[in-house]
């Protein structure tokens, strides 16, 4: 179905020509940050239909080329997220429980409840901020990029983006940059095979989306997006290059939404369940599951064991994190500007004065 | 006449304007095959599979090449999915639709409709709530139209359409499925640039447009109850202005009240305060006073105290009342 760069092979192997040489420890940290990401997405739909949280968008289907891309970026490097990486805040190590006040949008979610649940920031993980207007983050990207190029630090920057994306004029604007600035920039898109209901082939006639980048001076490969050693390795390769001032690379990882755009879709009106199914039986866990097997490091025993403290970290986190109270209203007034105009503190302070009639 | 949330009657409006006039062309994100994401054009592919387009994802994009369409000769009925996400298309809509006209002397001209959700109310964070009308107003050669009621969402949509220059038809998403009304089928034409009384009153006039004129609604019975007679007026078309209908009003009342949920600084209702300061001042037996959204980003969690609420329009009418 894709041909694209992959390593796991059918029997669980890595194909040796490519393999990355994970370190069994390494190798297991992928695999249970792709298992976190997957059981965190069920417990969060299901948490958004009881009507706890009031948004959710899954990445079912794409742990591997989220979370293989992030794992393969150094603590430095800068991850410039879409909206549909959770998994790579949680490998740059924010807190469950943060990521639970985000999605409730209490007085202890460090933005206070500004934003729609699933937009995430965390600024000790080098994890910029997340805004719903696609494609805006691939320029900040290149700049950010350029930035440590003007600075002379050796670090890169993985942008992640999806197939929709690469319409915009965001998109056109950033590669064309990076090109000719030669920034230390990865472009990792998401190619999931839809854009809420536009399938790929209506976003762009290009056979492929890595195609694209030759014509902006550099290097696109394709990889099979449910090969987490694939997109490791990739990812991997290309952020070394830009490290060592060889420039950009755009990754197009080739995968599948498994789920809704979000929990306000219904794919059934626009997709058969026949390509779903298809795309499952291809599931990157269970891909890398085999791997992990193959090489004598996971059993069912293990898999038990992780199973049950992810759920158990994700509970707690979810017990805390309700615990909150509200944002407080005054939350609403700050961080327009470092300093609060006068304007603004009198629309404050008239809203906050008891009121009288 | 069926009874029609205003989603169903913008999708009546639409199929009826394709049916009776093959150069109306509908495009935007998810249009075709799903409808839309708030269901607006549900069903329109089926029924006009060679005029309904599912489009790449960039508004600058879709109006683009709306406007080309318009320019030779279609009527273009783009779609941007919430206006959140407009500014892509910023320059096309105001530097080239809104100025064509004028700088071609009419040689070509773009009778365009940009429909587009807008404004607070579903939780919908930064995003997916602003309102941005005040951007489009500023903006000459532009129309901008706000329904309030099913009824009229199709009378205004029809009129748009079938207008000769481009209008921005922005759908207040909170009222999409708010409450029904009885829509007829066939034409229902609301003429632009007419404002509607929506309740007499004698005592203050609260005018606003979109969700707003419906806070204002309960506020004026609310106010009822205390004794004051509200008149609501519901601009429905911003940008021309019924100029007249807000005058007469005000000299009537001698007392205003301006409602809007954008951010308070620069929005639409600053434009109307300055219209009564200006030819209707000798008539005020108070302060304009506006009610309005904070000078903020729009918030997530915090949305209920953003949005301006019959309570707080009360508040203001008792400020202006005990003056
Ligand atoms: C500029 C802009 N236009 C429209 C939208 C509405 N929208 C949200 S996500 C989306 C599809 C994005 O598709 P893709 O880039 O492939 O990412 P995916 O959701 O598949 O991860 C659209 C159209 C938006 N957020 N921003
Ligand atoms: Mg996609």
């Amino acid at each position: 179905m894709v041909d694209a760069l992959h390593i796991i092979r059918d029997d669980g192997s890595a194909d040796p020509r490519l393999d990355p040489g994970l370190s069994e420890e390494d190798a297991v940290r992928l695999y249970r940050g792709m298992s976190l990401q997957r059981i965190l997405d069920n417990r969060m739909l299901a948490l958004q239909r009881q009507g706890r949280i009031g948004f959710y968008g899954p990445s079912l289907g794409q742990e591997a080329a989220i979370v293989g891309a992030a794992m393969a970026m150094e603590p430095e490097d800068w991850i410039v997220p879409q909206y549909r990486e959770p998994g790579a805040a949680l490998v740059r190590g924010m807190p469950l429980k943060e990521l639970l006040c985000q999605l409730i949008g209490n007085a202890e979610d460090p933005v206070h409840g500004r934003q729609m649940p699933c937009h995430y920031v965390y600024r000790k993980g080098n994890y910029l901020s997340i805004s719903s207007p696609v494609g805006t983050q691939i320029p900040h990207a290149v700049g950010i990029a350029w930035a440590m190029r003007l600075r002379g630090e050796p670090h890169a920057v993985l942008v992640f983006f999806g197939d929709g994306a690469t319409s915009t004029a965001d998109f056109h604007a950033a590669m064309n940059f990076a090109g000719v600035f030669r920034t230390p920039t990865v472009f990792l898109c998401n190619n999931n095979q839809w854009a809420i209901s536009v399938p790929v082939a209506k976003q762009t006639a290009s056979a492929t989306l890595a195609q694209k980048a030759p014509a902006y001076g550099f290097d696109g490969v394709r990889v099979d997006g449910m090969d987490a050693l694939a997109v490791f390795r990739a990812t991997g390769d290309a952020a070394r290059r830009a490290r060592e001032g060889h420039g950009p690379t755009m990754i197009e990882a080739v995968t599948y939404r498994l789920g809704p755009h979000s929990s306000s879709d219904d794919p059934s009106r626009y997709r058969d369940e026949s390509e779903v199914a298809l795309w499952r039986a291809r599931d990157p866990i269970a891909r890398y599951r085999r791997y992990l097997e193959h090489a004598g490091w996971w059993d069912d025993g293990r898999e038990a064991r992780l199973e049950q403290e992810i759920g158990d970290e994700i509970t707690r986190a979810i017990q805390e994190a309700e615990r909150a109270p509200p944002p407080a209203v005054e939350t609403l007034f700050t961080d327009v500007y470092a300093d609060m105009p006068d304007h603004l503190r009198d629309q404050r302070d008239a809203f906050l004065a008891p009121r009288g009639r | 006449m069926p009874a029609m949330t205003m989603v169903q009657a913008i999708n009546n409006a639409l199929r009826e304007e394709m049916r009776r006039d093959d150069r109306v062309i509908v495009l935007g994100e998810d249009v075709g095959r799903n409808g839309g994401v708030f269901r607006c054009t549900e069903g329109l592919l089926d029924e006009f599979p060679d005029r309904v387009f599912d489009t790449p994802l960039a508004e600058g994009g879709i109006i683009g090449t709306a406007i080309g369409m318009a320019l030779y000769g279609l009527r273009p009925v783009p779609e941007i999915q919430f206006m959140d996400f407009i500014y892509p298309a910023f320059d096309q809509i105001v530097s080239e639709a809104a100025k064509m006209r004028y700088r071609s002397g009419g040689q070509f001209t773009v009778p365009m409709t940009i429909r587009t959700p807008f404004g607070g109310g579903i939780r919908g964070g930064h995003y997916h709530s602003q309102s941005s009308e005040a951007y489009f107003c500023h903006t000459p050669g532009l129309k901008v139209v706000v329904p309030s009621t099913p009824k009229e969402a199709k009378g205004l949509l029809t009129a748009s359409i079938r207008d000769p220059d481009p209008v921005m038809f922005l759908e207040p998403k909170k009222l999409y499925r708010s409450s029904r009304e009885e829509v007829p089928e066939g034409e229902v034409l609301v003429p632009l640039g007419e404002a509607a009384v929506r309740r007499p009153g004698k005592d203050v006039s609260l005018i606003a447009y979109g969700y707003m004129a419906q806070v204002c609604l309960e506020a004026a019975t609310k106010a009822a109850a205390k004794g004051v007679e509200a008149e609501v007026i519901d601009l429905r078309t911003l940008v021309p202005l019924d100029e007249p209908a807000v005058l007469a009003s005000v000299k009537k009342t001698g007392r205003a009240v301006v409602v809007y949920e954008a951010p308070r600084t620069a929005g639409f209702g600053a434009e109307i305060s300055a219209i009564l300061a200006e030819k209707a001042i000798e008539y005020l037996r108070g302060p304009i006073v506006r009610v309005t959204g904070f000078d903020t980003p729009f918030p997530y969690a915090l949305e209920d105290v953003y949005l301006p609420n019959s309570d707080r329009v009360l508040a203001a009418i008792d400020k202006v009342m005990a003056f």
